[in-house]
C-alpha cells in the first residue's frame, strides 16, 4: 500500500472532527440524539445528510435508547452505522449496549466523556465510560482532535473484521476535546476508503433479511448462552493484536502512529512510569520532558485501550520500574484506588514490587493541571526511594 | 507560547471569539489550540475561553492559569477577584467599555487598549455581540497578528449580511481602540 494524499487541514473542534470521522466513513445509517458536550456531532451529522455530502439514512430518535435499537437493527441488517453519545445517553442505553455487543453488531460509537451522578453534573469525567465497562464493548481513549478523526476510522477496520465483530466506542473527554479547536488535517475520502477496501475482501457476514430463520444475539440459556458469551470474550482477547496490527497499518499508509493498545513516551530508561489517559496525557508529555531536564527518569504510559485491558503490552512496559502512579478521571465505588488502578493492580505480581499509587483528579470539569502532575512525579520519585507514600490521592481534596 | 484568556458572558460571542483568534493564527502559520469553559449552555452566565498559540504542536489540554493576554467583553467581570492572577510580565489587557483606563489595573501590564465595541456592535451589527469588535482591538494593540488576518478568519464562522457587519465591526475595533503603554 502507498502512502495517502495530504488531507486538507481545518481548525475545527473535537465534535466536529468527530462528524468528519463518520462522514469519511460512509455509514449507511446513523440514529444520534443530542447531549450536552456532544450535541454539535449529532447536529453537524444531520447537516451532512441534509446537504447531500452524507448518503446516510439520519434517523431522528426520541432518546438514546431509541438510538442504539436503531443502529443495532440496521447493522444485524448489514448496514454500515455510526452514532455519538455522552454521559446520561451512554448509560440510558445500558441495556441496548449489551444487546449489541451480544448481537456482534460491528457498531461504531463516539462517546464525549461526562460525569453522570446527577442531571445537573454537566461536566467532564470518565465515570460514564467506567459504567459501561461490562457491557462487552471495545472502549478506547484518545487525546486530542487527530486522533478522534483517526480512531474513527480504524475502529471501523476494527469492528467490522470477521475475526473480530465487536461494536466499538471511542471515548474522548467532554469539554477538554468536545469543544477545543486545533488544526487537524482530514484526510481524502478515497483514501480512507482504500484503507477500509480489505473489509469488502471478506466473506460477507451473515445478514438478517426478511423471510430467512437466522438465529443471533446472545439470547439463548444454559450452553446456548454460555458458548455465545465464550466466543464473545474469546473475539474480546483478539482484539489486543488487532489494534496494534490496525495502527501500524494506519500509520503505514496515513504516517500517523497511536502505539495501538497503548502508547509509552520516553519510557526505555524510565525508573517511573506516569499511567494515564485522554486529554491530560498531552499536559503528562510536557511535565515528563520538564522533570527530565532535572535529572528525573520519569516516562508516560498512555492507556488507549481501555476495555479489553492490555494486560500483555502493559506488563511488558512496567516490568522493573522503580514507581507507577495512576491517574484516574473517575472513582471506583467500593475500591478505595480509581478504576484504571484497580485494573492495573491486577497485575501486580507480572510487574514486579513497584509500588503502585493511585491518583483521583480531573473529575467534574476540574483541570489535571501541570503543578497536579508535578506533584505526582515528585511522590513518585520518593517511593521509588524506597520511603513513605501515600497509596491513594485524591487530588483537589488536598489542594 | 503565548496563552489568551477571554471572559465574557454566554451569548456575546466569546467561545466563538477564541476560535477566530485560532483561525487567524493558523493563517499567520502557527500552532493553536482554543477550547470554552462553562456547564449549561445558559445567555448571561460567566464564559471563559482560552487560545493557546505556539510556533510547536501544542500538547497541554488545561486551562489557562498564567495568561499573556486577557480579552475581557463584559466590563461587569472586572470584579472577578482572581481575573489579573497569574499574569505573566509584558500582559495585555483589551477591555470593552466606554470608559478610559483610569490607572495601570496591574504591575505586570505593558499594554492596554479599550473599545466601546458595544455601542460599535449595536452600530454595525445591530445587536449586542462585541466579540468581533474586541478581535479587531486586539491585534492593533498587541501587534501579534493582522488585522487582515482576523478578517480572512471570520468567513469560516460567519457569512452574507451578518459576516459584512463583523467584518466592520472588527475593522473599526481596529482603528478606534485607545491603547495605553505602562
Amino acid at each position: 500500500m502507498v502512502s495517502a494524499q495530504k488531507g486538507q487541514v481545518r481548525v475545527i473542534t473535537g465534535n466536529a472532527v468527530g462528524a468528519y470521522g463518520a462522514l469519511l466513513c460512509r455509514p449507511e445509517v446513523v440514529a444520534a440524539y443530542p447531549i450536552t458536550p456532544q450535541s454539535e456531532i449529532a447536529e453537524q451529522i444531520a447537516q451532512f445528510v441534509n446537504n447531500g455530502e452524507l448518503d446516510a439514512e439520519y434517523v431522528e430518535v426520541e432518546g438514546e435508547n431509541s438510538a442504539m435499537n436503531v443502529v443495532l437493527g440496521a447493522s444485524v441488517a448489514g448496514a454500515r452505522v455510526f452514532t455519538a453519545t455522552s454521559s446520561y445517553g451512554l448509560v440510558f442505553m445500558y441495556d441496548a449496549l449489551q444487546e449489541t455487543s451480544g448481537y456482534r453488531a460491528p457498531v461504531v460509537m463516539v462517546n464525549a466523556n461526562r460525569e453522570t451522578p446527577g442531571i445537573h453534573a454537566v461536566s467532564s469525567g470518565q465515570q460514564d465510560m467506567v459504567s459501561t465497562r461490562d457491557t462487552g464493548w471495545v472502549q478506547i481513549i484518545v487525546e486530542n482532535d487527530q486522533e478522534i478523526l483517526d480512531q474513527i476510522i480504524m475502529s471501523y477496520r476494527l469492528a467490522e473484521d470477521n475475526n473480530i465483530l465487536l461494536p466499538v466506542m471511542v471515548n474522548y473527554d467532554g469539554f477538554y476535546l468536545s469543544y477545543l479547536a486545533e488544526a487537524v488535517e482530514i484526510p481524502l475520502i478515497e483514501d480512507v476508503d482504500a484503507f477500509l477496501a480489505p473489509l469488502k475482501k471478506q466473506t460477507p457476514r451473515q445478514k438478517l433479511v426478511p423471510g430467512v430463520n437466522i438465529g443471533c444475539g446472545t439470547h439463548g440459556i444454559e450452553m446456548g448462552y454460555v458458548e455465545a458469551r465464550y466466543k464473545h470474550c474469546q473475539a474480546m482477547e483478539r482484539v489486543k493484536p488487532k489494534v496494534d496490527e490496525i495502527d501500524k497499518a494506519f500509520g503505514d499508509y496515513f504516517g500517523r502512529y497511536y502505539g495501538g493498545q497503548i502508547e509509552e513516551y520516553r519510557t526505555d530508561d524510565a525508573d517511573i512510569i506516569i499511567l494515564a489517559s485522554g486529554s491530560a496525557t498531552g499536559t503528562v508529555r510536557t511535565v515528563v520532558d520538564s522533570k527530565r531536564e532535572k535529572g528525573i527518569k520519569v516516562g508516560l504510559v498512555k492507556l488507549r485501550l481501555f476495555r479489553p485491558f492490555p494486560a500483555e503490552r502493559l506488563i511488558e512496559a512496567l516490568q522493573g520500574k522503580k514507581a507507577i502512579g495512576v491517574i484516574d478521571r473517575s472513582v471506583g465505588f467500593g475500591w478505595k484506588y480509581g478504576p484504571i488502578c484497580t485494573e492495573l493492580r491486577a497485575l501486580s505480581r507480572e510487574i514486579g514490587t513497584a509500588p503502585i499509587l493511585s491518583y483521583i483528579d480531573g473529575l467534574a470539569n476540574l483541570d489535571i493541571t501541570i503543578p497536579h502532575i508535578e506533584r505526582v512525579v515528585d511522590e513518585l520519585d520518593t517511593a521509588a526511594k524506597g520511603k513513605p507514600y501515600q497509596e491513594v490521592t485524591w487530588i483537589p481534596m488536598e489542594e | 507560547m503565548k496563552e489568551i484568556r477571554i471572559h465574557g458572558r454566554g451569548g456575546q460571542g466569546a467561545v466563538l471569539a477564541a476560535r477566530m483568534l485560532a483561525s487567524a493564527f493558523v493563517a499567520e502559520g502557527k500552532h493553536v489550540a482554543s477550547f470554552p469553559m462553562y456547564g449549561f449552555e445558559r445567555r448571561g452566565a460567566p464564559v471563559v475561553a482560552f487560545t493557546r498559540v505556539d510556533d510547536v504542536p501544542i500538547r497541554e489540554k488545561t486551562q489557562i492559569y498564567t495568561p499573556d493576554c486577557l480579552i475581557v467583553i463584559d466590563p461587569g467581570l472586572l470584579t472577578l477577584p482572581t481575573l489579573f492572577t497569574g499574569l505573566k510580565p509584558g500582559g495585555v489587557f483589551i477591555l470593552n467599555s466606554g470608559k478610559k483606563l483610569e490607572k495601570q489595573p496591574d504591575k505586570n501590564l505593558k499594554v492596554g487598549g479599550v473599545v466601546n465595541a458595544t455601542q460599535i456592535a449595536v452600530d454595525e451589527i445591530g445587536r449586542d455581540i462585541p466579540n468581533t469588535c474586541l478581535l479587531g482591538a486586539f491585534a492593533a494593540a498587541s501587534g501579534w497578528l493582522k488585522l487582515e488576518s482576523i478578517l480572512n478568519a471570520l468567513p469560516d464562522y460567519l457569512s452574507g449580511d451578518i459576516l459584512q457587519r463583523n467584518l466592520k465591526s472588527a475593522e473599526r475595533g481596529y482603528r478606534e481602540v485607545e491603547v495605553t503603554k505602562w
